[in-house]
């Protein structure tokens, strides 16, 4: 078992947003996360990676390999991150630091990790930037983020993700800020990357149609909850929760108007 | 990474600096300030302590070109030496304002939230001291000299520049970028020294400068007022309090200094106004984003 997450709360002060979250990755295996915006799945990811903010509480329990997250020393968790767990972000416009290239950010989570040698940094990142179909590799490499187009620096954001070959990666509404066609793309992308590398995928979106292209395990998540788990093909046909219904809905509509 | 592609070419924000004109005045300024510093090290006219009681007040002439001052001492090469000292203080007051706002602002706002609110209130206390009064009371303490000049302007301006650049690293700590760094397994040391403070440079480079120009201003007023360098200190604020007495008598022996501390003090400023609109974020983007369109165009 990759991912055992269980009970898992988090709150603010007095305020509770995640509530006895339970749910399993397997080897491999595939899962969904929907919900609408401030249903808790985001900061249930960064739970996972131990970067909740300082003034979260946390309790539960998360188990990555049999090996308990939750408390763990703060160094011991940085070993983890991006070697262990990788994560893309929704945002590919903020999630790169402007003022460095994108061969330097590349290539930072495997010399973190001493995966590579610092002379090897360079022909790596041209490897890395041409695994996730970057055109022209030798030239993005020395671009600034700002440089090139949202789509570029996503898949930039996915191969940082993998560079370090993952047991697990979460990708948090990964193509949510993108235009549909290059959604396509992405959404293409990740599946053959997590096929090649064998990796697990959590997969947070609040697309029921992106996530059906990725993912057909489910988990349904509103005010900090999981209402709901299955197949997508399962909710689709009879969604138990009304907010399933809503999110069934709204997914159905876009496909009408975005995808005749 | 990539370095062999980017080394021949100035990084972008000093080739902006060398288009500006007031970039280019600054540097000039600037530079021959230290030119002038370090001659003085090696030649000047005249020995610029030798006094000549036969030629006192002498005008500009083409033996002394600037005219000599109370004592009969060459004008132009006491103002020659006292370049160094102005170039030492500003440097040295611009290095320590560099170590205290840089200290300042990483344990105002990265540490534990006690820390912080600690230093807060410690910032707002010193923010509160003017350079002059820290400098007087500096030298109540340890006597006046040029350390005193360069450690009031230091943690004055240090602390000022701490207040500015903790809310930026705070909006920085804050980025998305940070956290994707974080996740990608990159200790604090490191998000510290190769993410938050490259990002929060440009603004401390800026207020650097500006704190150069200040602390030649503080040092010629802490000299007037007798809390700077001492006698045998050649300096220029020392100059002006030494001939504004005899103003009546020989004007332009007043003259001289102030307007070498003014030209000083304007060149460190168009030097900071041209570094701020050079490495300012939000025209940063726009200028590299039009650089590589003409790139693609041509």
């Amino acid at each position: 078992m990759t991912l055992q997450v269980e009970d898992l709360s988090i709150g603010f002060g007095d305020r509770t947003v995640v509530d006895g979250v339970s749910f399993e990755v397997a080897d491999g295996q595939r899962v969904g996360i929907i919900g609408e915006s401030g249903s808790g799945k985001s900061l249930t990811a960064l739970a996972v990676l131990g970067l909740l903010p300082e003034d979260a509480r946390l309790s539960g329990s998360i188990r990555f390999n049999d090996r308990e997250l939750i408390g763990l020393a703060d160094w011991r968790m940085a070993n983890v991150r991006g070697r262990q767990i990788g994560i893309v972000f929704q945002e590919p416009r903020t999630a790169l630091n402007p003022i460095r290239t994108i061969g330097r950010q590349l290539v930072e989570p495997l010399l973190i990790h001493r995966l590579i040698e610092r002379r090897q940094a360079k022909a790596t990142a041209i490897e890395l930037a041409a695994a996730v179909r970057l055109p022209d590799p030798e030239r993005i490499v020395r671009l600034y983020p700002h440089q090139v187009s949202g789509g570029q620096r996503q898949r930039v954001g996915i191969a940082i993700a993998l560079a370090c070959g993952p047991g697990l990666l979460i990708a948090d509404e990964p193509t949510t800020a993108l235009d549909v066609t290059i959604q396509a793309e992405i959404i293409a992308l990740f599946d053959r990357l997590i096929r090649e590398r064998g990796s697990s995928l959590v997969f947070i979106t609040h697309d029921l149609a992106v996530l059906s292209q990725v993912s057909s395990d489910v988990i349904v998540m509103a005010s900090g909850r999981i209402v709901e788990r299955g197949t997508v093909r399962g909710l689709l046909d009879a969604p138990q929760h009304p907010v399933t219904a809503g999110l069934v809905q709204a997914s159905v509509a876009t496909s009408w108007e975005g995808r005749p | 990474m990539a370095d062999s592609a980017r080394r021949p070419r100035l990084p972008a924000w000093l080739r902006r600096l060398l288009s500006s004109p007031t970039g280019l005045y600054g540097i000039a300024i600037v530079v021959i300030l230290l030119a002038v510093g370090l001659l003085s090290l090696l030649w000047t006219p005249y020995d610029p302590a030798a006094a000549d009681p036969y030629h006192r007040f002498q005008p500009p002439s083409a033996e002394h070109w600037l005219g000599t001052d109370t004592s009969g001492r060459d004008i132009l090469s006491r103002l020659i030496v006292g370049a160094r000292t102005t170039v030492i203080v500003a440097f040295l007051s611009a290095v320590v304002a560099a170590v205290v706002g840089t200290l300042f602002a990483v344990l105002g706002s990265l540490t534990h939230r006690l820390v912080r609110e600690g230093i807060t209130v410690i910032i707002d206390v010193l923010i509160a001291f003017p350079t002059v009064l820290m400098a007087m009371m500096l030298a109540a303490v340890f006597g006046g000299s040029t350390a005193v000049v360069i450690a009031a302007v230091g943690i004055t301006y240090g602390v000022i520049m701490g207040r500015v650049a903790r809310s930026e690293l705070r909006r920085v700590a804050g980025s998305d970028y940070i956290l994707a760094a974080r996740a990608s397994g990159v200790g604090p040391g490191r998000i510290l020294l190769r993410h938050l403070l490259p990002n929060v440079a440009p603004i401390f480079i800026v207020q650097l400068s500006l704190a150069a120009g200040l602390a030649t201003l503080a040092e010629a007023a802490l000299s007037y007022l007798g809390y700077g360098a001492p006698p045998g200190v050649p300096s220029w604020g020392r100059m002006l309090s030494e001939t504004q007495q005899y103003i009546a008598v020989q004007p332009l022996s007043v003259l001289w200094p102030g307007l070498v501390i003014l030209f000083t003090v304007l060149g460190f400023n168009l030097l900071g106004d041209a570094l701020r609109d050079a490495t300012d974020p939000r025209l940063k983007g726009a200028a590299r984003v039009r650089g590589t369109k003409r790139k693609v165009a041509a």
